[in-house]
Protein backbone atom coordinates (compact mmCIF):
# COMPACT_ATOMS: atom_id res chain seq x y z
CA UNK A 1 0.00 0.00 0.00
CA UNK A 2 1.12 3.26 -0.80
CA UNK A 3 2.67 5.37 1.87
CA UNK A 4 0.93 8.93 1.72
CA UNK A 5 3.09 12.05 3.05
CA UNK A 6 1.81 15.57 3.78
CA UNK A 7 4.56 18.04 3.96
CA UNK A 8 3.80 21.21 5.64
CA UNK A 9 5.09 24.37 4.33
CA UNK A 10 5.13 27.98 5.04
CA UNK A 11 6.01 31.00 2.78
CA UNK A 12 7.72 33.50 4.70
CA UNK A 13 9.18 36.92 4.49
CA UNK A 14 12.14 36.50 4.41
CA UNK A 15 14.27 37.00 6.77
CA UNK A 16 17.33 39.07 5.51
CA UNK A 17 14.62 41.76 4.02
CA UNK A 18 12.88 44.65 6.13
CA UNK A 19 10.45 42.72 8.54
CA UNK A 20 8.09 44.49 10.02
CA UNK A 21 4.12 44.98 11.09
CA UNK A 22 0.95 45.86 8.87
CA UNK A 23 -1.12 48.69 10.54
CA UNK A 24 -3.95 45.80 12.07
CA UNK A 25 -0.59 44.70 13.83
CA UNK A 26 -0.53 41.09 11.63
CA UNK A 27 3.20 40.87 9.60
CA UNK A 28 3.37 42.70 6.72
CA UNK A 29 3.27 39.68 3.80
CA UNK A 30 2.98 42.08 1.28
CA UNK A 31 5.89 44.89 1.02
CA UNK A 32 8.63 42.02 2.05
CA UNK A 33 9.72 39.33 -0.31
CA UNK A 34 8.81 35.78 0.14
CA UNK A 35 9.81 32.51 -0.10
CA UNK A 36 9.39 29.05 0.95
CA UNK A 37 10.57 29.25 4.64
CA UNK A 38 14.30 27.44 5.31
CA UNK A 39 13.24 24.89 7.57
CA UNK A 40 10.78 23.93 5.56
CA UNK A 41 13.17 22.45 3.41
CA UNK A 42 14.39 20.04 5.98
CA UNK A 43 10.92 19.18 5.82
CA UNK A 44 10.85 18.37 2.45
CA UNK A 45 14.53 16.97 1.94
CA UNK A 46 13.55 14.09 4.47
CA UNK A 47 9.90 13.61 3.26
CA UNK A 48 11.86 13.29 -0.08
CA UNK A 49 13.99 11.04 1.40
CA UNK A 50 11.50 8.80 3.27
CA UNK A 51 9.63 8.40 -0.11
CA UNK A 52 12.75 7.10 -1.74
CA UNK A 53 13.47 4.39 0.88
CA UNK A 54 9.88 3.64 0.87
CA UNK A 55 8.01 0.59 -1.77
CA UNK A 56 5.49 3.23 -2.93
CA UNK A 57 5.48 6.60 -1.33
CA UNK A 58 3.44 10.15 -2.45
CA UNK A 59 4.79 13.28 -1.28
CA UNK A 60 1.89 15.99 -1.01
CA UNK A 61 2.82 19.43 -0.27
CA UNK A 62 0.30 21.83 1.92
CA UNK A 63 0.06 25.26 2.20
CA UNK A 64 -1.99 27.67 4.09
CA UNK A 65 -1.52 30.88 3.21
CA UNK A 66 -1.56 33.99 0.36
CA UNK A 67 -1.58 33.95 -3.24
CA UNK A 68 2.10 33.91 -3.36
CA UNK A 69 2.85 31.77 -0.98
CA UNK A 70 2.50 29.08 -4.53
CA UNK A 71 5.66 30.03 -5.17
CA UNK A 72 6.77 28.06 -2.00
CA UNK A 73 4.82 24.87 -3.19
CA UNK A 74 6.39 25.58 -6.63
CA UNK A 75 10.02 25.42 -5.15
CA UNK A 76 8.97 22.14 -2.94
CA UNK A 77 7.40 20.66 -6.40
CA UNK A 78 10.81 21.16 -8.04
CA UNK A 79 12.73 19.49 -5.61
CA UNK A 80 10.62 16.33 -6.17
CA UNK A 81 7.65 16.34 -4.60
CA UNK A 82 4.61 14.81 -6.32
CA UNK A 83 1.73 17.68 -6.06
CA UNK A 84 0.43 20.49 -3.69
CA UNK A 85 -2.31 21.59 -1.77
CA UNK A 86 -2.98 25.52 -1.45
CA UNK A 87 -5.80 26.53 0.95
CA UNK A 88 -6.40 30.14 0.13
CA UNK A 89 -9.30 32.07 1.24
CA UNK A 90 -9.45 35.89 2.04
CA UNK A 91 -11.25 35.16 5.53
CA UNK A 92 -7.33 34.05 6.84
CA UNK A 93 -6.29 36.99 6.83
CA UNK A 94 -4.72 37.24 10.62
CA UNK A 95 -5.25 33.55 11.59
CA UNK A 96 -3.17 32.76 14.61
CA UNK A 97 -1.67 29.11 15.38
CA UNK A 98 -4.24 27.94 16.71
CA UNK A 99 -6.47 28.83 13.97
CA UNK A 100 -3.86 27.96 11.12
CA UNK A 101 -3.57 24.17 12.67
CA UNK A 102 -7.28 23.79 12.14
CA UNK A 103 -7.03 24.75 8.44
CA UNK A 104 -3.53 22.48 8.34
CA UNK A 105 -5.60 19.26 10.29
CA UNK A 106 -8.72 19.75 7.82
CA UNK A 107 -6.71 19.46 4.78
CA UNK A 108 -4.02 16.98 5.81
CA UNK A 109 -7.47 14.75 6.86
CA UNK A 110 -9.09 15.81 3.14
CA UNK A 111 -5.67 14.83 1.22
CA UNK A 112 -5.17 11.73 3.42
CA UNK A 113 -1.87 10.64 5.04
CA UNK A 114 0.18 7.98 7.16
CA UNK A 115 2.46 10.07 8.08
CA UNK A 116 2.67 14.44 7.96
CA UNK A 117 6.32 16.43 7.83
CA UNK A 118 6.27 19.49 9.23
CA UNK A 119 9.42 21.42 9.40
CA UNK A 120 11.06 22.68 13.64
CA UNK A 121 9.24 25.98 13.67
CA UNK A 122 8.34 28.74 10.87
CA UNK A 123 11.00 31.60 10.36
CA UNK A 124 8.86 34.12 10.98
CA UNK A 125 6.16 33.50 13.83
CA UNK A 126 8.72 30.58 15.09
CA UNK A 127 6.32 29.20 17.55
CA UNK A 128 7.36 26.19 16.62
CA UNK A 129 4.21 24.54 18.26
CA UNK A 130 2.23 23.73 15.45
CA UNK A 131 3.14 20.01 14.41
CA UNK A 132 2.12 19.33 18.33
CA UNK A 133 -1.35 20.92 17.49
CA UNK A 134 -1.59 18.78 14.80
CA UNK A 135 -1.22 15.86 16.25
CA UNK A 136 -3.63 16.67 18.97
CA UNK A 137 -6.05 17.68 16.40
CA UNK A 138 -5.74 14.48 14.30
CA UNK A 139 -5.34 12.45 17.61
CA UNK A 140 -2.28 11.26 16.47
CA UNK A 141 1.57 10.76 18.23
CA UNK A 142 3.77 13.23 17.60
CA UNK A 143 7.37 12.69 16.96
CA UNK A 144 8.94 16.27 16.75
CA UNK A 145 12.24 18.12 16.73
CA UNK A 146 14.28 15.33 15.03
CA UNK A 147 17.51 15.57 14.16
CA UNK A 148 17.46 12.07 12.48
CA UNK A 149 14.32 9.97 11.41
CA UNK A 150 13.50 6.44 9.48
CA UNK A 151 10.24 5.28 8.79
CA UNK A 152 10.02 1.04 8.08
CA UNK A 153 7.01 -0.98 8.63
CA UNK A 154 4.50 1.04 9.55
CA UNK A 155 6.49 2.92 12.24
CA UNK A 156 8.60 6.09 12.64
CA UNK A 157 12.01 6.43 14.42
CA UNK A 158 13.75 9.13 15.17
CA UNK A 159 16.12 11.02 16.99
CA UNK A 160 15.45 13.79 19.09
CA UNK A 161 18.39 16.18 20.86
CA UNK A 162 17.02 18.07 24.27
CA UNK A 163 18.50 20.68 25.97
CA UNK A 164 18.86 18.25 28.77
CA UNK A 165 19.04 14.77 26.69
CA UNK A 166 19.18 13.12 23.62
CA UNK A 167 16.18 10.63 23.05
CA UNK A 168 15.29 8.32 20.78
CA UNK A 169 11.55 7.94 19.70
CA UNK A 170 9.43 5.23 18.25
CA UNK A 171 5.76 5.50 17.17
CA UNK A 172 3.13 3.89 14.68
CA UNK A 173 1.90 5.37 11.78
CA UNK A 174 -0.76 7.22 11.16
CA UNK A 175 2.18 10.19 13.11
CA UNK A 176 2.75 14.01 12.70
CA UNK A 177 6.46 14.30 12.86
CA UNK A 178 9.38 17.50 12.80
CA UNK A 179 12.66 17.98 11.60
CA UNK A 180 15.29 20.08 12.75
CA UNK A 181 17.74 22.10 10.69
CA UNK A 182 20.42 19.38 11.92
CA UNK A 183 18.30 16.54 10.06
CA UNK A 184 20.49 17.26 6.54
CA UNK A 185 21.07 20.02 4.11
CA UNK A 186 17.86 20.04 1.66
CA UNK A 187 18.59 19.11 -2.23
CA UNK A 188 18.81 21.79 -4.91
CA UNK A 189 16.14 21.71 -7.31
CA UNK A 190 17.22 20.41 -10.63
CA UNK A 191 16.41 21.84 -14.05
CA UNK A 192 15.08 19.03 -14.72
CA UNK A 193 12.93 19.31 -11.46
CA UNK A 194 11.89 22.73 -12.14
CA UNK A 195 10.45 22.22 -15.32
CA UNK A 196 8.68 19.05 -13.95
CA UNK A 197 7.27 21.42 -11.50
CA UNK A 198 5.44 23.21 -13.89
CA UNK A 199 2.89 20.31 -14.91
CA UNK A 200 2.41 19.24 -11.06
CA UNK A 201 -0.85 19.24 -10.00
CA UNK A 202 -1.60 22.00 -7.45
CA UNK A 203 -5.17 22.09 -6.28
CA UNK A 204 -6.33 25.33 -4.31
CA UNK A 205 -8.92 24.83 -1.76
CA UNK A 206 -10.87 27.18 0.51
CA UNK A 207 -12.99 27.64 4.06
CA UNK A 208 -15.99 26.08 2.28
CA UNK A 209 -14.10 23.41 1.26
CA UNK A 210 -12.86 22.62 4.82
CA UNK A 211 -16.52 22.85 6.04
CA UNK A 212 -14.73 25.85 8.43
CA UNK A 213 -17.30 29.23 9.15
CA UNK A 214 -14.96 32.31 8.43
CA UNK A 215 -15.06 33.36 12.23
CA UNK A 216 -12.95 29.94 13.32
CA UNK A 217 -10.40 31.59 11.66
CA UNK A 218 -8.96 35.20 10.53
CA UNK A 219 -8.18 38.12 13.05
CA UNK A 220 -11.85 37.12 14.72
CA UNK A 221 -11.28 34.40 15.39
CA UNK A 222 -7.52 34.54 16.90
CA UNK A 223 -7.39 33.94 20.63
CA UNK A 224 -4.76 36.27 21.17
CA UNK A 225 -4.31 39.76 20.30
CA UNK A 226 -1.74 42.01 19.70
CA UNK A 227 -1.81 45.26 21.00
CA UNK A 228 1.08 47.17 20.58
CA UNK A 229 4.10 46.51 17.97
CA UNK A 230 7.25 48.89 18.74
CA UNK A 231 10.37 48.42 17.20
CA UNK A 232 13.52 48.12 18.90
CA UNK A 233 15.40 51.36 19.08
CA UNK A 234 18.50 51.13 17.23
CA UNK A 235 21.85 50.22 19.71
CA UNK A 236 23.53 53.38 20.56
CA UNK A 237 27.18 53.24 18.51
CA UNK A 238 29.38 51.70 20.62
CA UNK A 239 33.21 52.11 21.18
CA UNK A 240 35.13 50.74 18.53
CA UNK A 241 39.23 49.86 18.54
CA UNK A 242 42.05 48.45 16.35
CA UNK A 243 43.64 46.03 17.99
CA UNK A 244 47.72 47.83 17.71
CA UNK A 245 49.06 45.38 20.61
CA UNK A 246 46.89 47.20 23.28
CA UNK A 247 43.12 46.09 22.04
CA UNK A 248 43.45 42.96 24.62
CA UNK A 249 43.92 45.68 27.83
CA UNK A 250 41.58 48.17 26.39
CA UNK A 251 38.99 45.76 25.96
CA UNK A 252 39.98 44.56 29.51
CA UNK A 253 39.99 48.19 30.90
CA UNK A 254 35.95 48.46 29.62
CA UNK A 255 35.35 44.95 31.25
CA UNK A 256 36.95 46.40 34.68
CA UNK A 257 34.43 49.70 33.84
CA UNK A 258 30.92 47.68 33.78
CA UNK A 259 31.99 45.71 36.81
CA UNK A 260 32.50 42.45 34.54
CA UNK A 261 35.94 41.92 36.01
CA UNK B 1 -6.78 35.71 45.20
CA UNK B 2 -6.90 33.65 42.03
CA UNK B 3 -4.52 30.63 41.71
CA UNK B 4 -1.71 30.51 38.83
CA UNK B 5 -0.55 26.99 37.39
CA UNK B 6 2.97 27.42 37.20
CA UNK B 7 4.53 23.91 35.34
CA UNK B 8 7.75 22.75 37.17
CA UNK B 9 11.21 22.55 35.21
CA UNK B 10 13.19 19.99 37.55
CA UNK B 11 15.58 17.34 37.07
CA UNK B 12 14.74 14.61 39.94
CA UNK B 13 13.66 17.36 42.22
CA UNK B 14 16.30 19.83 41.54
CA UNK B 15 14.50 22.83 40.17
CA UNK B 16 15.76 24.84 37.25
CA UNK B 17 16.03 28.43 37.41
CA UNK B 18 13.32 29.73 34.92
CA UNK B 19 11.03 27.94 37.02
CA UNK B 20 12.18 30.17 39.96
CA UNK B 21 11.82 33.30 36.77
CA UNK B 22 8.07 31.96 36.32
CA UNK B 23 7.15 31.74 40.07
CA UNK B 24 8.36 35.20 40.35
CA UNK B 25 6.18 36.18 37.11
CA UNK B 26 3.00 34.35 38.57
CA UNK B 27 2.79 36.75 41.18
CA UNK B 28 2.11 39.75 39.92
CA UNK B 29 -0.79 38.13 38.71
CA UNK B 30 -1.91 35.72 41.34
CA UNK B 31 -0.98 33.19 43.88
CA UNK B 32 0.93 30.60 42.16
CA UNK B 33 0.07 26.78 42.35
CA UNK B 34 3.30 24.47 40.82
CA UNK B 35 2.41 21.63 39.03
CA UNK B 36 5.46 18.94 39.64
CA UNK B 37 5.62 16.11 37.73
CA UNK B 38 7.77 12.99 38.35
CA UNK B 39 9.89 12.60 41.22
CA UNK B 40 11.44 14.39 43.62
CA UNK B 41 8.48 16.65 44.69
CA UNK B 42 9.43 16.75 48.10
CA UNK B 43 12.85 18.23 47.90
CA UNK B 44 11.51 20.57 45.26
CA UNK B 45 8.24 21.80 47.36
CA UNK B 46 10.88 23.46 49.79
CA UNK B 47 12.64 25.67 46.96
CA UNK B 48 8.92 26.18 45.57
CA UNK B 49 7.48 27.44 49.00
CA UNK B 50 10.61 29.68 49.03
CA UNK B 51 9.83 30.99 45.85
CA UNK B 52 5.79 31.89 46.48
CA UNK B 53 4.21 28.44 45.89
CA UNK B 54 1.14 28.40 47.92
CA UNK B 55 0.62 24.44 46.98
CA UNK B 56 2.59 22.10 44.98
CA UNK B 57 0.57 19.48 43.17
CA UNK B 58 2.17 16.50 42.04
CA UNK B 59 1.69 13.27 39.93
CA UNK B 60 4.27 10.34 39.42
CA UNK B 61 3.97 7.99 36.80
CA UNK B 62 6.28 6.23 34.41
CA UNK B 63 4.21 7.40 31.70
CA UNK B 64 5.81 10.78 32.16
CA UNK B 65 9.13 9.22 31.25
CA UNK B 66 8.73 6.37 28.96
CA UNK B 67 6.38 8.30 26.59
CA UNK B 68 6.69 12.05 24.75
CA UNK B 69 5.09 14.82 26.14
CA UNK B 70 1.03 13.87 25.73
CA UNK B 71 0.79 12.45 29.55
CA UNK B 72 2.65 15.81 30.45
CA UNK B 73 -0.31 17.37 29.39
CA UNK B 74 -2.99 15.03 30.69
CA UNK B 75 -1.90 15.50 34.18
CA UNK B 76 -1.50 19.73 33.31
CA UNK B 77 -5.19 19.14 32.75
CA UNK B 78 -6.06 17.54 35.23
CA UNK B 79 -4.54 20.75 37.38
CA UNK B 80 -6.41 22.95 35.09
CA UNK B 81 -9.39 21.37 36.02
CA UNK B 82 -8.83 20.69 39.56
CA UNK B 83 -8.07 24.85 40.13
CA UNK B 84 -9.62 26.78 37.39
CA UNK B 85 -6.41 29.00 37.43
CA UNK B 86 -6.39 32.72 35.83
CA UNK B 87 -3.46 31.66 34.19
CA UNK B 88 -1.25 28.95 33.34
CA UNK B 89 2.78 29.43 32.69
CA UNK B 90 5.53 27.09 31.69
CA UNK B 91 9.15 27.48 30.65
CA UNK B 92 9.36 28.53 26.85
CA UNK B 93 11.53 25.05 26.33
CA UNK B 94 11.15 22.57 23.21
CA UNK B 95 9.00 20.84 25.73
CA UNK B 96 7.23 23.12 27.93
CA UNK B 97 6.13 25.10 24.01
CA UNK B 98 4.59 21.44 23.43
CA UNK B 99 2.96 20.66 25.95
CA UNK B 100 1.21 24.52 26.58
CA UNK B 101 -0.02 24.40 22.82
CA UNK B 102 -1.43 21.25 23.27
CA UNK B 103 -3.37 22.37 27.08
CA UNK B 104 -4.62 25.51 25.53
CA UNK B 105 -6.38 23.72 22.47
CA UNK B 106 -7.82 20.88 24.30
CA UNK B 107 -9.28 24.25 27.01
CA UNK B 108 -10.31 26.08 24.33
CA UNK B 109 -7.70 29.09 25.23
CA UNK B 110 -5.34 31.19 23.67
CA UNK B 111 -1.91 30.73 23.55
CA UNK B 112 1.12 32.99 24.02
CA UNK B 113 4.76 31.68 23.34
CA UNK B 114 8.07 33.02 23.90
CA UNK B 115 7.34 35.91 26.49
CA UNK B 116 10.33 37.86 27.75
CA UNK B 117 7.91 39.79 30.33
CA UNK B 118 4.81 39.64 32.06
CA UNK B 119 2.19 41.97 33.97
CA UNK B 120 -0.83 42.16 34.89
CA UNK B 121 -3.66 44.05 32.70
CA UNK B 122 -7.28 44.96 32.84
CA UNK B 123 -8.15 42.41 31.10
CA UNK B 124 -5.83 39.75 31.82
CA UNK B 125 -2.10 39.12 32.02
CA UNK B 126 0.15 41.61 29.13
CA UNK B 127 2.87 39.25 27.45
CA UNK B 128 6.28 40.99 26.16
CA UNK B 129 7.50 39.30 23.25
CA UNK B 130 10.94 40.53 21.07
CA UNK B 131 10.10 39.22 17.31
CA UNK B 132 11.66 39.17 14.16
CA UNK B 133 15.03 38.45 15.30
CA UNK B 134 14.48 40.94 18.14
CA UNK B 135 14.00 44.03 15.92
CA UNK B 136 10.19 44.38 17.11
CA UNK B 137 8.67 44.07 20.88
CA UNK B 138 5.22 43.53 21.03
CA UNK B 139 2.42 43.76 23.84
CA UNK B 140 0.00 40.45 23.79
CA UNK B 141 -3.28 39.41 25.08
CA UNK B 142 -5.09 35.92 25.44
CA UNK B 143 -8.67 36.73 24.04
CA UNK B 144 -10.49 33.59 24.76
CA UNK B 145 -10.10 31.63 27.50
CA UNK B 146 -7.55 30.87 30.34
CA UNK B 147 -4.40 32.78 28.78
CA UNK B 148 -1.69 29.73 28.21
CA UNK B 149 1.89 31.33 28.70
CA UNK B 150 5.54 29.86 28.10
CA UNK B 151 8.06 32.61 29.41
CA UNK B 152 11.98 32.52 28.21
CA UNK B 153 14.33 32.31 30.36
CA UNK B 154 16.25 35.06 32.00
CA UNK B 155 13.06 37.09 31.78
CA UNK B 156 13.05 38.00 35.51
CA UNK B 157 15.42 37.90 38.09
CA UNK B 158 13.89 35.39 41.00
CA UNK B 159 12.64 36.55 43.98
CA UNK B 160 12.25 34.65 47.20
CA UNK B 161 8.50 35.05 49.14
CA UNK B 162 8.06 32.29 51.33
CA UNK B 163 4.17 30.60 51.39
CA UNK B 164 3.27 27.58 52.37
CA UNK B 165 4.26 25.06 49.40
CA UNK B 166 1.61 22.31 50.63
CA UNK B 167 2.19 19.29 48.91
CA UNK B 168 -0.88 17.86 47.26
CA UNK B 169 -1.57 14.28 44.90
CA UNK B 170 -2.89 15.11 41.75
CA UNK B 171 -4.61 12.19 40.13
CA UNK B 172 -4.23 11.71 36.77
CA UNK B 173 -5.78 9.58 33.75
CA UNK B 174 -4.02 8.87 30.83
CA UNK B 175 -5.79 9.12 27.47
CA UNK B 176 -6.00 6.88 25.22
CA UNK B 177 -3.50 8.80 22.02
CA UNK B 178 -0.36 9.77 25.37
CA UNK B 179 1.06 6.63 24.89
CA UNK B 180 1.34 7.12 21.12
CA UNK B 181 5.53 8.13 21.38
CA UNK B 182 7.43 5.82 23.18
CA UNK B 183 10.74 7.32 24.41
CA UNK B 184 13.04 3.98 23.78
CA UNK B 185 16.08 5.68 25.26
CA UNK B 186 17.48 8.69 26.71
CA UNK B 187 20.78 9.59 27.31
CA UNK B 188 21.27 12.49 29.68
CA UNK B 189 23.53 15.20 28.65
CA UNK B 190 27.17 15.35 30.51
CA UNK B 191 28.02 18.65 32.63
CA UNK B 192 30.36 20.51 31.02
CA UNK B 193 31.17 22.03 34.38
CA UNK B 194 30.43 25.90 32.86
CA UNK B 195 27.28 27.52 33.94
CA UNK B 196 23.91 26.40 31.86
CA UNK B 197 23.86 29.01 28.02
CA UNK B 198 20.53 30.07 28.77
CA UNK B 199 21.43 30.69 32.58
CA UNK B 200 24.72 32.27 32.59
CA UNK B 201 25.51 35.95 33.08
CA UNK B 202 27.99 36.11 30.44
CA UNK B 203 28.65 34.53 27.37
CA UNK B 204 31.50 33.72 25.03
CA UNK B 205 31.11 32.74 21.77
CA UNK B 206 33.32 31.96 18.80
CA UNK B 207 32.29 31.51 14.71
CA UNK B 208 33.98 30.48 11.93
CA UNK B 209 36.87 32.93 12.98
CA UNK B 210 38.06 30.12 15.62
CA UNK B 211 38.45 27.82 12.71
CA UNK B 212 38.78 24.22 14.11
CA UNK B 213 37.79 22.82 17.00
CA UNK B 214 41.04 22.55 18.68
CA UNK B 215 41.00 26.02 18.50
CA UNK B 216 38.04 26.46 21.29
CA UNK B 217 39.91 26.28 23.63
CA UNK B 218 40.81 29.52 23.13
CA UNK B 219 37.31 30.51 23.55
CA UNK B 220 36.42 28.13 26.52
CA UNK B 221 39.79 29.87 28.18
CA UNK B 222 37.98 32.81 28.32
CA UNK B 223 35.11 31.59 29.15
CA UNK B 224 36.59 30.19 32.70
CA UNK B 225 38.36 33.66 33.40
CA UNK B 226 35.01 35.33 33.44
CA UNK B 227 32.26 32.33 34.61
CA UNK B 228 31.20 32.32 31.14
CA UNK B 229 29.24 29.56 29.63
CA UNK B 230 30.26 28.99 26.03
CA UNK B 231 28.33 29.62 22.84
CA UNK B 232 29.19 28.85 19.66
CA UNK B 233 27.75 30.31 15.54
CA UNK B 234 25.69 27.66 13.22
CA UNK B 235 28.91 27.78 11.11
CA UNK B 236 31.13 27.06 14.04
CA UNK B 237 28.54 23.91 14.83
CA UNK B 238 27.82 22.90 11.17
CA UNK B 239 31.64 22.70 10.79
CA UNK B 240 31.47 20.01 13.70
CA UNK B 241 33.81 22.43 15.93
CA UNK B 242 31.32 22.54 18.83
CA UNK B 243 28.26 20.83 19.61
CA UNK B 244 25.01 21.99 18.43
CA UNK B 245 23.73 22.24 22.05
CA UNK B 246 25.71 25.68 22.47
CA UNK B 247 24.67 26.93 19.32
CA UNK B 248 23.13 30.57 19.94
CA UNK B 249 20.54 32.23 17.30
CA UNK B 250 17.15 31.66 15.83
CA UNK B 251 17.68 27.51 15.51
CA UNK B 252 19.51 27.97 18.50
CA UNK B 253 19.31 29.15 21.81
CA UNK B 254 18.02 32.51 22.65
CA UNK B 255 20.61 34.26 25.41
CA UNK B 256 20.30 37.33 26.77
CA UNK B 257 23.20 37.79 29.67
CA UNK B 258 24.71 40.97 31.37
CA UNK B 259 27.35 40.53 29.00
CA UNK B 260 27.96 38.98 25.37
CA UNK B 261 31.65 38.42 23.48
CA UNK B 262 31.22 37.22 20.03
CA UNK B 263 34.64 36.42 18.78
CA UNK B 264 35.19 35.59 15.30
CA UNK B 265 31.43 35.96 14.29
CA UNK B 266 30.27 38.09 11.60
CA UNK B 267 26.32 39.08 13.11
CA UNK B 268 24.03 37.91 10.53
CA UNK B 269 20.27 37.95 11.08
CA UNK B 270 19.85 34.55 12.08
CA UNK B 271 22.41 34.64 15.20
CA UNK B 272 21.06 38.09 16.17
CA UNK B 273 17.89 36.94 16.70
CA UNK B 274 19.45 34.69 19.80
CA UNK B 275 21.53 37.11 20.67
CA UNK B 276 20.25 40.74 20.52
CA UNK B 277 19.27 41.32 23.45
CA UNK B 278 21.96 40.93 25.86
CA UNK B 279 22.37 44.26 27.80
CA UNK B 280 26.68 44.61 26.79
CA UNK B 281 27.48 43.04 23.60
CA UNK B 282 31.58 42.66 22.81
CA UNK B 283 32.79 41.96 19.51
CA UNK B 284 36.79 40.93 18.44
CA UNK B 285 36.15 40.27 14.50
CA UNK B 286 39.61 41.11 12.42
CA UNK B 287 36.95 42.79 9.46
CA UNK B 288 36.31 46.49 10.69
CA UNK B 289 33.23 46.09 8.63
CA UNK B 290 31.48 43.04 9.90
CA UNK B 291 28.38 43.61 10.84
CA UNK B 292 28.08 42.26 14.38
CA UNK B 293 29.88 45.90 14.78
CA UNK B 294 26.78 47.36 14.58
CA UNK B 295 25.50 46.33 17.36
CA UNK B 296 28.45 46.33 20.03
CA UNK B 297 28.85 48.30 23.31
CA UNK B 298 32.43 48.00 22.76
CA UNK B 299 34.48 46.30 19.70
CA UNK B 300 37.60 45.24 19.07
CA UNK B 301 39.15 44.60 14.94
CA UNK B 302 41.40 42.18 15.44
CA UNK B 303 42.57 38.80 15.36
CA UNK B 304 41.43 37.12 17.89
CA UNK B 305 44.02 34.45 18.10
CA UNK B 306 46.18 37.53 19.49
CA UNK B 307 43.23 39.71 21.62
CA UNK B 308 41.68 36.66 23.70
CA UNK B 309 44.47 34.95 25.21
CA UNK B 310 45.72 38.31 26.21
CA UNK B 311 42.21 39.06 27.24
CA UNK B 312 41.66 36.21 29.52
CA UNK B 313 45.52 36.71 31.03
CA UNK B 314 44.49 40.26 31.60
CA UNK B 315 41.65 38.98 33.65
CA UNK B 316 43.57 36.71 35.47
CA UNK B 317 45.92 38.73 36.89
CA UNK B 318 43.36 41.61 37.52
CA UNK B 319 41.47 38.89 39.45
CA UNK B 320 44.53 37.58 41.43
C1 LIG C 1 16.98 29.26 8.62
C2 LIG C 1 18.35 29.63 9.13
C3 LIG C 1 18.61 29.52 10.48
C4 LIG C 1 19.86 29.89 10.99
N1 LIG C 1 20.07 29.80 12.34
C5 LIG C 1 21.25 30.24 12.86
C6 LIG C 1 21.49 30.22 14.26
O1 LIG C 1 20.66 29.77 15.06
N2 LIG C 1 22.68 30.69 14.73
C7 LIG C 1 23.65 31.19 13.89
O2 LIG C 1 24.71 31.60 14.40
N3 LIG C 1 23.46 31.19 12.57
C8 LIG C 1 22.29 30.73 12.03
N4 LIG C 1 22.14 30.72 10.66
C9 LIG C 1 23.32 30.99 9.80
C10 LIG C 1 23.66 32.43 9.61
O3 LIG C 1 22.93 32.92 8.49
C11 LIG C 1 25.19 32.60 9.35
O4 LIG C 1 25.53 31.80 8.25
C12 LIG C 1 26.08 32.21 10.53
O5 LIG C 1 25.63 32.85 11.71
C13 LIG C 1 27.51 32.63 10.25
O6 LIG C 1 28.36 32.22 11.30
P1 LIG C 1 29.73 33.02 11.57
O7 LIG C 1 29.41 34.42 11.90
O8 LIG C 1 30.48 32.23 12.60
O9 LIG C 1 30.49 32.86 10.19
P2 LIG C 1 30.86 33.95 9.11
O10 LIG C 1 29.68 34.71 8.66
O11 LIG C 1 31.67 33.24 8.08
O12 LIG C 1 31.77 34.97 9.90
C14 LIG C 1 33.04 34.65 10.42
C15 LIG C 1 33.64 35.94 10.94
O13 LIG C 1 34.87 35.65 11.59
C16 LIG C 1 35.80 36.68 11.29
N5 LIG C 1 37.14 36.12 11.50
C17 LIG C 1 37.76 35.17 10.75
N6 LIG C 1 38.96 34.88 11.28
C18 LIG C 1 39.12 35.66 12.37
C19 LIG C 1 40.17 35.84 13.33
N7 LIG C 1 41.30 35.11 13.30
N8 LIG C 1 39.99 36.75 14.31
C20 LIG C 1 38.85 37.50 14.37
N9 LIG C 1 37.82 37.37 13.48
C21 LIG C 1 37.96 36.46 12.50
C22 LIG C 1 35.46 37.09 9.89
O14 LIG C 1 35.89 38.44 9.67
C23 LIG C 1 33.94 36.96 9.85
O15 LIG C 1 33.30 38.18 10.16
C24 LIG C 1 20.89 30.35 10.12
C25 LIG C 1 20.62 30.45 8.76
C26 LIG C 1 19.37 30.10 8.25
C27 LIG C 1 19.12 30.24 6.77
N1 LIG D 1 0.61 28.48 7.16
C1 LIG D 1 1.20 27.29 7.19
N2 LIG D 1 1.02 26.42 6.17
C2 LIG D 1 1.61 25.19 6.18
N3 LIG D 1 2.43 24.78 7.17
C3 LIG D 1 2.66 25.60 8.20
C4 LIG D 1 2.07 26.90 8.27
N4 LIG D 1 2.48 27.47 9.42
C5 LIG D 1 3.30 26.59 10.03
N5 LIG D 1 3.42 25.44 9.31
C6 LIG D 1 4.22 24.23 9.64
O1 LIG D 1 4.43 24.17 11.04
C7 LIG D 1 5.80 24.25 11.37
C8 LIG D 1 5.99 25.02 12.68
O2 LIG D 1 5.41 26.29 12.59
P1 LIG D 1 5.26 27.30 13.81
O3 LIG D 1 4.57 26.57 14.92
O4 LIG D 1 4.45 28.42 13.23
O5 LIG D 1 6.64 27.74 14.19
C9 LIG D 1 6.44 24.89 10.15
O6 LIG D 1 7.81 24.55 10.04
C10 LIG D 1 5.60 24.28 9.02
O7 LIG D 1 6.01 22.96 8.73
Amino acid sequence: MSLRIVVCVKYVPDATGDRHFADDLTVDRDDVDGLLSELDEYAVEQALQIAENADDAEVTILTVGPEDARDALRKALSMGADKAVHVEDDDLHGTDVIGTSLVLAKAIEKTGYDLVVCGMASTDGSMGVLPALLAERLGVPQVTLLSEVSVEDGTVTGRRDGDAATEHLQASLPAVISVTDQSGEARYPSFKGIMAAKKKPVTSLDLDDLDIDADEVGLTGSWTAVDEATERPARTAGTIVTDEGEGAKQLAEFLAGQKFI
Amino acid sequence: MAEVLVYVDHVDGAVRKPTLELLTLARRIGDPVAVHLGAGADTAAATLAEYGAARVLTADAPEFADYLVAPKVDALQAAYDAVSPAAVLLPSSAEGKEIAARLALRIGAGLITDAVDLEAGDSGPVATQSVFAASFTTRSRVTKGTPVITVKPNSAAPEAAQAAGSVEQLSVTFGETSTGTKVVSRTPRESTGRPELTEAAIVVSGGRGVNGAENFSVIENLADALGAAVGASRAAVDAGWYPHTHQVGQTGKTVSPQLYIAAGISGAIQHRAGMQTSKTIVAVNKDAEAPIFELVDYGVVGDLFQVLPQLTEEIKARKG
